[in-house]
């Protein structure tokens, strides 16, 4: 099933072209890779496809209707980037930053026993139950991004977007969490949309890859990106790439 | 005590002011950490010219100046996108020109200086039993509406684009708490009065933050601050005979000042507190 569906979208910031006439499809149980250089239009596109953001021109669906229709925003996972860039002082601590998510719909002050449980669960997907009662402000940059992961699950959606998730994560905590995300998109089937710099993670995790720089350069499996004429540019221009054998 | 607390004049400024209390704590919690916090001394100036006009046209100041503060707060979240400002940009363009329109209604009646400084420096005591039921309804649909809206506030306070990304109307919300805030300065005006009123909105909410970890805590602990300073400001005012709205303000301050020696001798440590 199609999740996402873009036919000809354009956009521009005052005049200034960022994206031109892209057509992408994400399928249900993708786990795909949006690269590009700096500017190239990745946080825009996402933007564009939750409705963040109106595309000067083409149409967007999301889950089949058009993002601003969306009526169950909850199917929704998203951590934007530089997420934990957060107020160190904000009081919440990670039980009621996740739960955040859960009771953004309803008229509530505080989750019930049910809400509770859900948040609880999510936590443990992520490695971070033992910290529900931390404040969010006292963890690390990475147990932070394990947070705002669980936050963006606790709905339990069926697509989750990811911009730029382990900049400023040390290597160890990179690869746990690059290895968690593995988990959920063959254990729990959860479609996921990865923005990076990193060639490296897209060659060790990603089963799909879209190349952008205001065009979409390349949309394609991850074997046929490593043979394509953009993955050699990309190699001979020095982008960051490790190699990883599958 | 006992004896004070039967007059009327006295339990109609205690009800007034705790419900005050309540909506300037809690508003003021999501206003400091949108960092936000000078918005509130922003209506006051605004709310100054409302009460001018209703001085000058005779009508109830209280209703006028809700309804200039009103549309002010709605002027400026609309001056803020469409002209692209900063809001403390825009709110400090509105409060010069509450300032300036007081003032120069304040001049041209000439008569009602005495009453207009009722309102400048506060007079709980004073309050009209008419002030009483508006400030008791309005205070309380206050407090509904956040009760109401207070996950979404909460979480776009915490994560403005995450929110957004899940279907929670920021731009709404933005003025629906410019609205409410100024409702609650314009009925916090005879607490602590129109140069004071910003206090009850900053001071008991930055105190609640000093000493709590999660934001259910910041709340009670916020709620707590602002009604003990409003209740302890009245009675020491009877007891010394000095004015109730600085009273208010200085134990708010003392709070805080407290509330940080608590932050301070517990230290920065990892875990749970």
């Amino acid at each position: 099933m199609d999740l996402v569906v873009l036919r000809g979208v354009s956009f521009s910031y005052d005049g200034f072209p960022v994206l031109t006439g892209i057509d992408l499809v994400i399928k249900e149980g993708d786990f795909l890779a949006i690269i590009g250089p700096n500017g190239s239009g990745k946080t825009t596109l996402v933007k564009i496809i939750l409705g963040l953001l109106t595309p000067t021109a083409g149409r967007v669906e999301l889950l089949g209707a058009p993002p601003a229709d969306l009526a169950e925003r909850s199917r929704i996972g998203y951590v934007p980037q530089k997420a934990t860039h957060i107020d160190p002082f904000f009081p919440a601590s990670v039980e009621e930053v996740v739960g955040m998510a859960l009771l953004a719909g309803r008229p509530r002050v505080a989750p019930g026993r049910d809400s509770r449980a859900r948040v609880l669960r999510a936590l443990e997907a992520v490695g971070m139950a033992e910290y529900s009662r931390w404040p969010i402000g006292r963890l690390s940059g990475g147990q932070q991004q394990r947070a705002f992961i669980a936050r963006s699950l606790v709905t339990s959606p069926r697509i989750l977007f990811l911009d730029e998730p382990t900049t400023g994560v040390d290597a160890e905590t990179q690869t746990a969490f690059y290895d968690m995300l593995d988990r959920l998109n063959r254990r729990d089937k959860l479609t996921i949309v990865l923005i990076t710099h990193d060639i490296g993670i897209v060659n060790k995790h990603v089963t799909s890859v879209a190349c952008l720089n205001e065009r979409l350069a390349y949309h394609g499996s991850h074997a046929e990106f490593c043979r394509s004429d953009v993955f050699r540019a990309m190699v001979e221009r020095g982008d960051h790439v490790i190699s990883h054998e599958h | 005590m006992q004896t004070l607390l039967t007059y009327g004049f006295l339990q109609r400024g205690l009800a007034a002011g705790v419900l005050i209390a309540v909506a300037c704590a809690v508003l003021g919690l999501f206003l400091i950490l949108r960092k936000d916090a000078m918005i509130g001394h922003g209506l006051a100036h605004i709310s100054f010219a409302g009460v001018a006009l209703g001085l000058f046209l005779r009508v109830l100041p209280l209703a006028a100046a809700l309804v200039v503060a009103v549309a002010a707060a709605v002027a400026v979240m609309r001056l803020k996108d469409r002209a692209g400002l900063h809001g403390d940009t825009a709110i400090g363009i509105f409060s010069s020109l509450g300032l300036a329109v007081g003032v120069l209604l304040a001049s041209l009646a000439r008569s009602f200086n005495v009453e207009l400084m009722s309102y400048l420096f506060g007079d709980i005591l004073a309050i009209e039993p008419v002030e009483v039921v508006l400030t008791l309804v309005l205070a309380a649909a206050v407090l509904a509406t956040v009760r109401l809206n207070y996950a979404k506030l909460q979480y776009m306070t915490f994560d403005r684009e995450s929110a957004r990304a899940a279907g929670v109307p920021v731009g709404r919300l933005d003025t629906l708490l410019m609205v409410l805030t100024a409702v609650t300065i314009v009925l916090g005006m005879k607490i602590a009065g129109i140069l004071l009123v910003a206090a009850l909105i900053v001071v008991p909410s930055a105190a609640g933050l000093q000493v709590a970890a999660s934001f259910r805590g910041a709340v009670g602990a916020s709620i707590a601050v602002a009604v003990l300073a409003v209740v302890g400001g009245l009675a020491v005012s009877i007891a010394l005979n000095i004015p109730a709205s600085a009273a208010i303000v200085i134990l708010c301050f003392l709070a805080f000042a407290a509330a940080s020696v608590v932050k301070r001798g517990r230290g920065i440590r990892p875990g749970p507190r």
